[in-house]
């Protein structure tokens, strides 16, 4: 049986990725995902982890370095954040086309410019559509138990796609949690050993990454969008499995108090634990009618749940922690709009903007988005987005 | 052709593991070197290789020329891939998955606008990590692959679309070809040559030896593109001669840092006749080939100083 | 019946669309590009291998009898067999003479 452990959460991921007994490990040290790489060198070093760490000169050749261990069959792991993942963005599209399976920490920071080191989802929502799977975890031990499965996820055949698990950098990466965590018979059981189907192999030489003409290219990128799309159904049997052997359950789409809730905010990530708190504090001391919805699967977009999850709120109250300059809302917002158009009777979508560069959202701010959202759902008011917090 | 082992192309490994059928342009130098590289290598070598000319003619799906086992992921992170898959096996044997005894070469093959430019910070990478590995970088001097761009690996001189002769600027390239060769010694790396298919029993042994060294190797191939360098296609080969018989690319090998020369001639051709074939360099005045011949001379003499004191320090 | 690799759906392609055929690009017919294509004097030929060394096609094979033929679906024209012969046995034509 697990032991409980307080442990800053970056340890604890170093740590289950020690637990599924990864191969390789190629990563470049950013703030704020430092922790975890120095940790599982460590571990390595100690003799407590059996992989190959890489120490490469950058985040585009740790992700190279990935899809070389990877294709030989190793399974493999990386962490980054911010300009690190923006760095590695255009190999980022090629592993999921290569079918590779390598799991990546992304510790959400924001973007540059201006440099910050602080939290927000710009770097996450900037690599939307390079055909990874991509999960939000709130806590700790969401951390943990979610590093875990990803390997799970990644290295089923029916999927063999990368996968990225998002947690928010220094509020969850750098604070001291309770985890439980699981013993290394249990994770055995739980994760089998990787069995590539994609390997360079001398005894059955096969060229992988040719020249995708235009006859083909189509065809090519209709495959990782359907397998990407059917991804989801093997996510939902990971956690259900992952249930059933451990006790902790986890959804796609979770909800929080939002039975019968006239009124949803919608958070992701770790900022979901203080609106968790102000749901409390309305509806205990005010009365009102709220709930949240929590997005934990991001990609595939998990369209049919998230309409069972809203259905029958008048208001959905959108917290986006990244902003499309010009566009038209939070990417959040955008995708979640799109999810419901054409469903009848949808809730009122406003979109905020909020809790860029590392400020803030308190529990008086999900107040006043609750107050403003079932305003602007009263008037029907045409909005495409709001920044809250912003000093005019 | 050398004057040793006439007979000796009967006792070069004989299968092909680059086929035919690649779509490259006729007389193309780099095809046959990568060609020469298979037949060495045989069958337990992977190759990474970088977006390039030699990566797009052999790669069309749904054909591959490739008989062994080939990633291409990108341009510039031909190194970064190879040393992925090296440290990847080696772990899998470590661990049991993977037989321990089975012995594997792991090849980077990348052009020279894949390793000098942009492809730098990889290799770099690469070798300090002392990955066992053969990088081999075919330099044909330009970006060939996207229309004869310039490198830095271009020659002084060279006309290319990017480094043009005009009649404000009637010189092409303006900067020395960057020492990419004595870059990649400056890791301490065990073994560094330079190469050319127009000596293919030099380029075989090179390679062969490259494979065995443990530890990163580096391989500089001076690969001829007649399409590029304006010449006629069945010249490949030979211009690639001239170029080692008049000193503009001399082939030698850095084994632990002792310099040794591999091939030597007794007397050295002018300079001249390595320029006049190819019309990259139609535009050069007298002044201008004088100053490229005295520039291959200063460098060969500083080869040659090097090459002195490794066999001093070896007495 | 196989279909055409134009042909198929987007699922019926290999994982990651790998070609794991190895070496069938030898299927293309490079040699339809030619505009010369090489013959050999045999009595001249010393069958010392060096054109089939130096052709960047591979397309200079072994005979029976030790000397070298050429694969004309694959040559390409490019002549360095002809310049590289030692004992210039072998010349290029014209396609189509």
């Amino acid at each position: 049986m697990g032991k409980r452990v307080g442990i800053e959460v970056s340890l604890a991921i170093s740590e289950a990725v020690k637990l599924a007994n990864v191969d390789a490990v190629a990563a470049y040290p950013i703030t704020p995902q430092t922790h975890i790489v120095e940790h599982l060198s460590e571990l390595v070093a100690e003799g407590e982890l059996d992989a190959a760490f890489i120490p490469v000169e950058s985040e585009h050749s740790a992700m190279s370095v990935c899809a070389g261990t990877s294709a030989a069959g190793a399974r493999t792991y990386t962490a980054t954040s911010s300009q690190g993942l923006a760095l590695m963005n255009e190999i980022l599209f090629i592993i999921p086309a290569l079918r590779l399976p390598v799991v990546m920490t992304i510790v959400n920071r924001s973007l540059s410019g201006p440099i910050s080191i602080w939290n927000d989802h710009s770097d996450i929502m900037s690599v939307r559509d390079t055909g990874w799977i991509a999960i939000f975890a709130e806590n700790g031990q969401e951390s943990f138990d979610l590093t875990l499965m990803s390997f799970k996820i990644a290295e089923d055949h029916r999927v063999l796609l990368p996968i990225s698990v998002n947690l928010d950098g220094f509020t969850l990466s750098h604070v001291i949690e309770p985890h439980e965590f699981l013993d290394q018979e249990e994770v055995d059981k739980f994760l089998p050993d990787y069995e590539p189907l994609v390997q360079l192999n001398p005894d059955k030489p096969v060229s992988l990454g040719t020249v995708g003409i235009p006859e083909i290219y189509t065809e090519a990128k209709k495959c990782i969008d359907e397998t990407l799309i059917a991804s989801e159904e093997v996510v939902k049997e990971v956690f259900a499995e992952f249930g059933e052997m451990f006790g902790r359950h986890y959804k796609v789409v979770e909800s929080y108090r939002a039975e019968g809730a006239e009124t949803l905010l919608m958070t992701m990530g770790s900022v979901s634990e203080t609106a968790m708190e102000a749901i409390d504090k309305m509806r205990d001391q005010d009365n009102r009618s709220v709930g949240l919805v929590r997005l934990r699967l991001w990609r595939p977009f998990p369209v049919k749940d998230l309409r069972v999850e809203v259905a029958g709120a008048k208001t959905l109250a959108i917290i986006d922690r990244a902003v499309s300059p010009g566009g038209t809302g939070g990417p959040v917002a955008g995708e979640v709009r799109s999810a419901l158009y054409s469903v009848e009777d949808a809730p009122y979508v406003a979109s905020f903007i909020a809790g860029l560069g590392g400020r803030d959202i308190t529990i008086d701010d999900f107040i006043s988005v609750v107050d403003q959202a079932e305003k602007m759902a009263e008037s029907n008011e045409i909005h495409q987005y709001k920044m809250i917090g912003v000093r005019e | 052709m050398e004057n040793l082992n006439v007979y000796a192309a009967k006792l070069a490994p004989q299968q092909e593991f680059l086929s035919s059928g690649h779509r490259a342009c006729q007389g193309c130098a780099e095809l046959l070197a990568a060609r020469l590289v298979a037949k060495t290598l045989g069958k337990d070598y992977i190759i990474a290789n970088a977006t390039g000319c030699l990566e797009i003619v052999t790669s069309s799906f749904p054909h591959t020329a490739w008989e062994v086992p080939w990633i291409h992921v990108a341009f510039e992170n031909a190194a970064a891939v190879a040393s992925g898959v090296e440290a990847g096996i080696k772990v899998l044997k470590r661990k049991g998955k993977y037989p321990v005894d089975r012995k594997i070469t792991v090849v980077a093959q990348a052009g020279d606008g894949g390793t000098v430019d942009i492809g730098l910070q990889a290799l770099s990478g690469a070798l300090e990590r002392g990955h066992d590995m053969v990088y081999i970088c075919y330099d044909n001097e330009a970006y060939m692959n996207t229309g004869i761009q310039r490198s830095s690996s271009t020659p002084y001189g060279a006309t290319t679309t990017t480094s043009p002769a005009g009649v404000a600027d009637p010189l092409g390239q303006h900067t020395m070809k960057k020492n990419i060769v004595e870059i990649a010694a400056a890791h301490s790396i065990p073994y560094v040559a330079t190469a050319s298919p127009s000596y293919p029993f030099d380029l075989m042994q090179k390679i062969r030896k490259a494979a065995d060294t443990p530890g990163p190797a580096y391989i500089h191939c001076f690969v001829p593109c007649p399409t590029g360098w304006r010449m006629a296609p069945n010249l490949a080969v030979s211009i690639g001669r001239i170029a080692v018989e008049s000193k503009v690319f001399p082939l030698y090998e850095i084994e632990n840092g002792e310099y040794k020369m591999t091939v030597t001639h007794k007397n050295h051709r002018p300079v001249i006749d390595y320029l006049k074939p190819q019309g990259r360099f139609r535009h050069l005045n007298e002044d201008n080939i004088a100053e490229i011949q005295r520039q291959v001379d200063k460098s060969y003499d500083k080869l040659l100083k090097k090459v002195k004191m490794s066999q001093e320090e070896l007495d | 019946m196989t279909k055409k690799f134009n042909e198929k759906a987007w699922n019926e392609y290999d994982l990651g669309y790998m070609v794991s055929d190895a070496g069938c690009a030898a299927e293309y017919r490079t040699g339809d590009w030619r505009s010369q294509r090489p013959q050999t004097n045999k009595d001249k030929c010393i069958k010392c291998g060096v054109c089939y060394l130096v052709c960047p096609e591979g397309a200079i094979v072994l005979a029976a009898d030790g000397t070298y033929d050429f694969d004309l679906e694959h040559c390409k024209g490019c002549g360095i067999c002809e310049v590289e012969c030692w004992t210039g046995c072998i010349s290029m034509t014209e396609e189509g003479e």
